[in-house]
């Protein structure tokens, strides 16, 4: 169908008229047409959508998680068609924050957002979305008129780039097009981006009070809300992809929070053999059928800790793509410890998922500690003291104006905790003597393996 | 197909055993290369392979596929391959009532009943046809995977029942082959997978078990496999023979070598 309109539209003939001259075949010259997007979409769809990338393993197509250095430690970002579940810390406390991080990049992209919550309202939960940190460029495409009033330089600026004054202050569409960006935690994300983003909510005791359609399966009715919820919002606003014809495509993110908590009706928190027990999975397992078939990727914070049943959390495990498990250091005994001292918590990369590939991108940093500074998140590894941590903060946004990251560093007085194969680069690396004094009494015969 | 690892069980595909089940079993890592090995295996080997995939979607195995060289939109096409695509078939018999029985109906039933459905649609794809000529060797069933079912609300007999059904159909009187890959739990007290995982170990005649090392991860050892021989039906006079051997998946292929010789230490 589609080389068909592109001949008749160059030829300028109706449609019968290619017929006849496909049928004769007389000359060899076709008219080459730009390939439409009507291809077999057996393969990965290629399309280019704000806000995504393919990836340069297997040509999946990624989206970011809103943390930039968490993109490069799943290989790329997360890809589309895929769950990400987060193991919640104990006390509920930076679980939220890259929740709400991969909410903010939806919206600074463009994408449709789907948020399902049993504890909050999703407005309210919009409402405290970290705000962007962008570039100079971008960020005078709206709130100008802060930026005026504060420094006689920024109105210079204006003056070079007058044109940007005539533009419309609130910008409709992806706001940025770059893949992952920054987000500073401590401002809200301006009213105008969430007005301007299209969203669906779902809030579990507003929905919970109509009468149930469906016959009784062993699904909690939470659950079964839900998912009819996310299968009517990716079938009427096409992200499966029934209707071709449609030229923009957007993504869909799904986030849904504390999922397995007693809020949702489910007990495998509460009782170690639940009347239910295999709600939760029957869950996961139909909601990533969905997922496959759309243009969609899902965030979900589950709090693993609390569940009783430990075969439940493998079970899930298995049927999420990635797992990520937040160990905070508030309460236990590594917040005094001195190693430690420096960060807020663990950070366990549990499972990636191996996609159209035999191998995945697993990177070697296995010791990874996240930290809260004052404001922002970003993710930094740290192998020395001294060495990498110059290196990664380059990656940081130039601005510097409140660092406040939430660093992934790696743990640097662990070094056996490597893989086997690091022990080689260690004997490379000159020991620095801050690394030396710190490993205290990790004494350097260690590394004669 | 992986060459290394037809030379270390000692087949081909145009020599290999028929009625045997194999299960393939994974502990602390990911044992999907040995299904993507065996799919490519038996569609080389041209037989009638039905593949009841609940773990991943088609195009996943299809793309993998090609890398070992087989394809599996045109085997479909072609009848050789009859694929049922877990994912998608959830969310058919999910969201909408069913008329005729769908071999996953048994996620709508509150309790866990049985796998019947499911076992007459592989036993629907793997009958002989009458045309007159033998276009396939022998029918083989792939399942991907089995620990799927218990997390689908299916008890451990159930699944188990579901095997003895399809060994006797597939195995005994079609005399094909099966291969079924259960995930290990390990420490995890996980009952009913033990109780899966031990019941299909005692009616398998080989079994591949991939683990991660005990040492943790390395980059360039990505785990162990066990090989194990068994005879399950004739007493065990003989010892059963069991190999062990590491191995590093790569991006077409996986290179297997003696336990300590991997090429990045020597």
């Amino acid at each position: 169908m589609a080389a068909v309109a592109t001949c008749g539209s160059g030829v300028g003939t109706t449609g019968s008229a290619v017929a006849t001259a496909s049928k004769s075949n007389v000359t060899s010259f076709q008219r080459r047409g730009p390939r439409a997007s009507g291809t077999n979409d057996s393969g990965p769809r290629l399309v280019s959508i704000a806000g995504t990338r393919p990836s340069v393993r297997n040509g999946q197509l990624l989206v970011s998680t809103g943390l930039p250095a968490l993109d490069q430690l799943l290989g790329g970002g997360l890809a589309i068609g895929t769950v990400l579940l987060i193991e919640e810390d104990k006390y509920n406390i930076y679980s939220p924050l890259l929740f709400k991080c991969f909410l903010a990049e939806g919206i600074v992209n463009g994408h449709t957002l789907l948020v399902a919550s049993a504890k909050e309202d999703p407005a309210n939960i919009l409402q405290e979305l970290p705000a962007p940190l962008l570039d100079d460029n971008s960020k005078k495409e709206f709130d100008e008129d802060v930026y005026n009033h504060k420094t006689p330089e920024s109105n210079i600026k204006m003056k070079i780039a007058w044109r940007y004054q005539l533009l419309p202050k609130m910008e409709i569409g992806p706001v940025s097009s770059r893949f992952g960006h920054y987000y500073d935690a401590s401002k809200r994300i301006p009213q105008e981006l969430i007005e301007a983003s299209n969203w669906h909510g779902f809030f579990l005791p507003e929905k919970i009070s109509s009468v149930l359609k469906v016959e009784p399966c062993s699904l909690t009715p939470g659950y079964i809300k839900l998912l009819q919820f996310i299968q009517n919002i990716i079938y009427e606003e096409r992200f499966d992809g029934s209707n071709p014809q449609k030229k923009q495509r957007n993504v869909l993110r799904i986030g849904i929070q504390n999922l397995g908590s007693p809020l949702w009706g489910d007990d495998i928190c509460c009782a170690e053999n639940g009347s239910n027990s295999h709600s939760l999975t029957k869950f996961l397992y139909v909601l990533r059928g969905l997922l496959r078939t759309s243009l969609s990727a899902c965030i979900i914070t589950m709090p693993t800790h609390l569940i009783q049943n430990k075969a439940i959390i493998a079970r899930v495990t298995n049927l999420s793509d990635i797992v990520i498990g937040l160990e905070s250091f508030i309460g236990s005994e590594r917040e005094t410890n001195p190693l430690y001292k420096d960060y807020h918590g663990l950070i366990h990369i549990r499972q990636i998922p191996r996609l159209n590939n035999l191998i995945c991108d697993e990177s070697d940093v296995k010791d990874l500690a996240f930290k809260l500074k004052r404001k922002l998140f970003t993710i930094e590894a740290e192998v020395q003291k001294g060495v990498s941590r110059a290196t990664f903060l380059l990656d940081g946004p130039r601005k510097k104006l409140f660092p406040c990251l939430f660093q992934l560093l790696e743990v640097a007085c662990i070094p056996w905790l490597m893989a086997s194969s690091s022990i080689f680069k260690a004997s490379n690396i000159g020991l620095s003597p801050s690394y030396v004094t710190n490993s205290g009494f990790f004494s350097a015969s260690l590394f004669h393996f | 197909m992986f060459v290394e690892l037809n030379n270390l069980l000692n087949t081909t595909p145009d020599r290999a055993e028929q009625g045997k089940l194999t299960l393939l079993c994974d502990a602390k890592t990911d044992g999907s290369f040995l299904v993507h090995h065996f799919l490519s295996f038996y569609l080389k080997a041209n037989c009638k392979v039905c593949f009841v995939a609940l773990f991943q979607s088609f195009s996943h195995y299809n793309i993998v596929g090609q890398k070992l060289g087989v394809n599996l939109t045109v085997a479909r096409e072609r009848g050789q391959l009859v694929f049922l695509e877990g994912l998608k078939s959830a969310v058919d018999v999910f969201f909408q009532t069913q008329e005729e029985p769908h071999p996953l109906q048994f996620l709508r039933e509150a309790n866990a009943g049985n796998l019947k459905p499911l076992f007459e649609f592989v036993r629907e794809a793997l009958k002989p046809v009458d045309s007159g000529e033998a276009r396939w060797t022998y029918p083989v069933l792939l399942v991907d995977d089995l620990s799927v079912l218990l997390s689908l609300g299916m008890g451990a007999v159930a699944a188990l029942d579901f095997i003895h059904y399809c060994r006797a159909t597939v195995c005994w009187e079609l005399k094909g082959n099966m291969v079924i890959l259960v995930h290990d739990s390990g420490d995890v007290e996980d009952e009913e997978n033990d109780i899966l995982l031990n019941g299909v170990s005692h009616q398998s005649h080989l079994i591949l078990r991939a683990e991660g090392l005990a040492t943790g991860f390395c980059r360039d050892v990505h785990g162990q496999l066990r090989i194990l021989w068994r005879r399950p039906s004739q007493p065990t006079a003989q010892r059963d023979q069991s190999l062990t051997y590491q191995y590093k998946i790569q991006d077409r292929s996986v290179s297997f070598f003696a336990k300590g010789m991997s090429p990045a230490v020597l």
